[in-house]
Order: C-alpha cells, then structure tokens, then sequence
C-alpha cells in the first residue's frame, strides 16, 4: 500500500490530534478539581468510590460515594465532554456522608470523587469504568 | 420541560428516634444533556435539573449541584438520621426555573 504525500499528512495530522484530545479533556478535570480544592494537596484514604468494573450501559452507570466526616463531595467523570457529574454537599441531618445515584458516561474513563472533610482537607478515589455504548448520544 | 415530571420518594413510615433511616428519590425527568443532535444536526439545547435539597424539619441533609451527567430520571439514595417525629422536604429545581418539590412525615414509633 502507497502513501501519497496528502495521505501521510493526513495521517500525521490525525495522529496528532489523538494524543492531544486526552490532554485538553484531562485539563479540563484538573481545572475543576483545581476550583472545588483551591489549589490545596488532595490526600488518600478515607473516601470510598463504588462502581461497575464494566458498564454494558454509559447512559445510566450506578455510582455511590462514601467519606466518613466530610463536608462534600464531588464526582467527575474525566472522560465526559464536560467533567462536572455531582457534587453533594451534606447537611446536620445527614446519618452518614454517602449516597449513591446513576451516571453517563462518554467511554471508557477514570471516574474521580474528591471530598472536603469537615477540618478543610481534601481527600480522593479514582475508579476506572469500562463503557460499552457511551451515554453522550449521536 | 415542565409536563410529566413526578417525583418520587421512598421514606419509612415510622423510625426509632435517632435511627438512621434510607432515603430513595426518583424524578422523572430527560435531562437533556445539550451534547446531543437532533436528525437534522442541530444540538438539542440543555435541559436538566442543576439542584436537588432535602430538608428535614428545616434542617439541611443534603444538597445535590447536578450537571449534565446525571442520568435521565435522576435517582439519589442517601440516609438521614430522625431526631424526632417531622416532615422530609424534597426540592428539585430546573434549569427553566420550575421547582419540583414533595414531602414525607416520619412519625416515632
């Protein structure tokens, strides 16, 4: 198989922009994670994120986040066209810091829920979830 | 979209003071994500419910800020202690400024 010059430039340029495309959705994340923590370190521990290995579905993946103590917390799907999916912010009333809910998601992803525990820290889990169909539509 | 939502709530009837008891919502709403195209190509414009509240005898138990990646219908499971006998009240609000809301008593016994 022959390239002509105008097919290898295509491919080059195509090539390109796959390996940019992650960055600038992976900034994207950054960006809000970045707004919710105001700039502070983001620990481990003490958040527990719950989902499917594999979702068959994107258009409704079952997630449930748990961090004893904290004040909120916020989910992002880094993987989406936008990252913001939740943020749960708990009241007095609240018996304990979880909840559970369903998502979309684009594609295959690291889905990231980071929460402010009541003393100002940040802590956070990744969970990566395999989508079969993505849940962003045509 | 203000036709056809219907929130729904799943509370006990009754609780133990101080119990913690589980919460399931569920509102029927598209939840239009404005990603999507219609045939002709257009982006269907984004249409969802940015904020769910639930407040127990004015108290606060949790507060949703919702984005577009929030299923249809969306669906919430949380839990919630009961001090004493009192009300659950559950507010949804729409992007289109239409404010869903429901309420459950929880009686001590």
């Amino acid at each position: 198989m022959d390239f002509t010059r105008r097919e290898t430039l295509a491919l080059g340029a195509g090539a390109a922009l796959l390996t940019v495309l992650p960055f600038r959705v992976q900034a994207a994340a950054d960006e809000a994670i970045a707004a919710f923590t105001g700039g502070a370190d983001v620990g481990e521990g003490g958040i527990e994120l719950t989902a499917p290995e594999i979702a068959e579905n994107g258009n409704t993946v079952p997630i449930s986040v748990s961090a004893p103590g904290a004040a909120s917390i916020m989910v992002l799907a880094t993987g989406n066209p936008t990252p913001g999916v939740a943020t749960f912010n708990f009241g007095a009333g609240a018996a304990s810091q979880a909840a559970s809910t369903r998502i979309r998601l684009a594609g295959t992803q690291d889905v990231v829920a980071i929460a402010k525990m009541a003393d100002g820290s940040f802590v956070k889990a990744a969970s990566t979830i395999k989508v079969t169909i993505g849940g962003c539509g045509g | 979209m203000a036709s056809g939502v219907k929130p729904r709530v799943k509370v006990p009837k009754t609780a133990a003071a101080g119990e913690a008891i589980t919460i399931k919502t569920l509102i029927s709403h598209k939840m239009e994500s404005g990603q999507r195209k219609d045939k002709e190509g257009n982006v269907i414009p984004r249409s969802i419910i940015n904020r769910f509240t639930c407040e127990f005898n004015g108290e606060s138990v949790i507060d949703v800020t919702m984005e577009p990646a929030i299923s249809t219908n969306p669906y919430f499971e949380f839990e919630a202690t009961v001090p004493e006998a009192g009300e659950f009240k559950f507010t949804w609000y729409d992007d289109d400024g239409d404010v869903y809301d429901t309420a459950k008593k929880v009686a001590i016994g």
